[in-house]
């Protein structure tokens, strides 16, 4: 790294991103089936709660660190 | 011929030439310099600059291939969904430093960082080339997207008139993207998302209705998958793990490391603009995921064909009136070529900074790249018009799907590049190289299909082979690195300081 010296604090708030790789990019965690919600089997809901959190995630990093 | 559908149509596209050409006087600037025609001056807000990165994801392609491939293979379709959403935290924690090192430096093009910060023209060269060749049969393949909607249309004919129509849409297209540069595809790509999000939605409401519920269609069109030839399933088993999340990480990365997606980032007026686009962006990866599942509305919907191109078009033909299928259309049509100007810019200034002006004419004036930049943006999309007409579709299939392998490895140049200059310039354009080569071999020996099977001791992993090529990539950049340091060879010098890599506003605290 060039630029530690320069690194603020806050940028440690970038570790929130880890989750949404965690959380879509393990299929163990969703490839099932049940529960169903409004016809949707699991996989498919559990993906759209990511796209929304992923977004709601980055607002809050955003918010913190500008 | 299917005229009241038709008429719809020509009257949006119509609406979009007219805004292409007005584009031009839209924010006025100088457009006899590179800076203002190929990134429109970097003074997009977050609003456009939304506009702009949807319109350079979501192409056309897109939405024609992703269903198509969830009708034939089911729920593999759906690794596009954790691809665009792992691609915004990409998105947000490393494309403000790569616009504050090339706003800083006047940089256009990724190309034109790396031979700034490694010093180096042979890298500098092999990126501007591969951005090229990722982005030719990108570009050729958006044609399809037109091809196919006009032919749902029942516009046909013989010979020459059977290709006039998508002729002249990609004229109009030429034309207006040579007057207005990157302004053209900024403006129309606002039309261009709201007839795709009115289609989409409109299509939520009407279809499942029409066809009986969400749980009725899954089951249905699982039903269809289990007994095809070749049996897939809307359920992901064990045995397709490593293929789904491979090709949802390998894309992500590989998408942000395109010529056109950098072009959008670097068109932004700022860190804030780029990092307020990750929080909004994913509302496209909503639409991204209802889209997928028009693949399994298909199947349901009792659609057989065996083009899987075909597969949206006739959704629409069926369940929508005539006119609202125009409507549908358009948006198709005008999502091709909104993706298509990006790209035919990117990869305009890729030619003009990084071959014309760094082996043609290193005396070129601003306005002579200005002026280059315009001509091959025509001979581009000229280019990809023979490709698509001339030779068979499988080509351009097959050349995307290489496309996408040979951009990722660019990543350690061009991604890494921005963190660290530990690695050693030569021994990225040996890895850069090796990873061609590897991903190229192992596409084509499994018959230009993403994944391949690495025996690993008694375990076959199937993974997407973009990343096997980068992890072989980074192998040999790595060792390579250690070399030809311990060997003291020359490694140039850095004509980035570390505080351009911050928020320039924030005077290098990047707070």
């Amino acid at each position: 790294m060039d630029d530690k010296s320069s690194r603020p604090r806050s940028k440690q708030w970038y570790w929130l991103f880890l989750l949404p790789f965690i959380g879509t990019l393990w299929p163990p965690f969703y490839a099932h089936e049940y529960p169903i919600v409004a016809g949707f089997p699991f996989l498919y809901w559990y993906l759209l709660v990511w796209v929304v959190l992923v977004g709601i995630i980055s607002a809050i990093v955003f918010a913190i660190t500008g | 011929m299917n005229w009241s559908a038709f008429i719809v149509f020509v009257i949006l596209f119509a609406l979009v030439t007219v805004v292409g050409f007005w584009a031009a006087r839209w924010r006025k600037g100088d457009l006899t310099l590179l800076e203002e025609w190929g990134l429109a001056g970097r003074r997009f807000g977050s609003f456009i600059t939304w506009f702009l990165i949807g319109g350079d994801l979501y192409t056309a392609y897109t939405f024609i291939a992703v269903p198509g491939l969830v009708y034939g293979a089911g729920v593999t379709g759906f690794f596009a969904v954790p691809y665009t959403i792992v691609v915004f935290p990409i998105l947000f924690v490393v494309m403000p430093r790569l616009w504050s090192v090339c706003q800083a430096n006047g940089y256009v093009t990724p190309a034109d960082f790396v031979r700034g910060r490694f010093d180096s023209r042979g890298l500098s060269l092999a990126i501007a080339i591969t951005g090229i060749l990722a982005t030719l049969p990108y570009i050729a393949l958006q044609l399809l997207g037109i091809q196919v909607v006009l032919e749902a249309m029942g516009v046909t004919g013989a010979g020459i008139m059977h290709d006039l129509p998508l002729i002249i849409a990609f004229g109009i297209l030429a034309a207006y993207t040579y007057t207005s540069g990157l302004r053209a595809p900024a403006t129309t790509a606002v039309i261009k998302d709201t007839l795709i999000y009115i289609t989409v939605i409109v299509a939520l409401i009407v279809i499942p209705a029409r066809l009986g519920g969400f749980g009725h269609i899954f089951a249905v069109a699982n039903t269809h998958l289990l007994a095809a030839p070749k049996p897939a399933s809307i359920f992901l088993g064990p045995k397709g793990y490593w293929a789904f999340a491979t090709l949802a990480l390998g894309s992500a990365f590989a998408l942000l490391m395109y010529p056109h997606a950098i072009t959008g980032v670097l068109a932004s007026k700022g860190q804030k603009a780029i990092k307020r686009n990750a929080v909004f962006l994913p509302l496209y990866s909503i639409l991204l995921l209802f889209i997928a599942m028009f693949g399994y509305f298909a199947l349901a919907a009792g659609i057989h064909t065996k083009v899987s191109s075909l597969v949206v078009p006739l959704l629409l033909l069926k369940e929508f009136p005539s006119w609202f299928a125009g409507f549908a259309f358009a948006a198709i049509a005008i999502g091709a070529l909104v993706p298509a100007s990006i790209m035919s810019i990117a990869a305009s200034n890729l030619w003009t900074r990084n071959i014309y002006k760094e082996y043609v004419k290193p005396t070129a004036t601003t306005a002579d790249e200005s002026r280059v930049a315009k001509l091959v943006s025509l001979v581009v999309k000229l280019g990809a018009v023979v490709f698509i007409l001339a030779l068979p579709l499988t080509y351009a299939i097959n050349l995307q799907l290489l496309g996408g392998i040979w951009i990722l490895q660019t990543l350690p140049a061009v991604m890494l590049g921005l963190y660290t200059r530990w690695f050693h310039r030569s021994a990225l354009l040996i890895g850069w190289l090796v990873g061609m080569v590897i991903g190229t071999v192992m596409a084509a020996s499994q018959g230009f299909v993403s994944i391949f099977p690495l025996q690993l001791g008694g375990l076959v992993l199937p993974v997407y082979a973009a990343v096997w090529a980068t992890l072989a990539n980074l192998l040999v950049s790595v060792v390579l690195t250690w070399i030809f340091n311990a060997a003291k060879m020359a490694r140039g010098v850095d004509a980035t300081t570390p505080a351009q890599y911050q928020d320039a506003r924030a005077g290098g605290i990047g707070a």
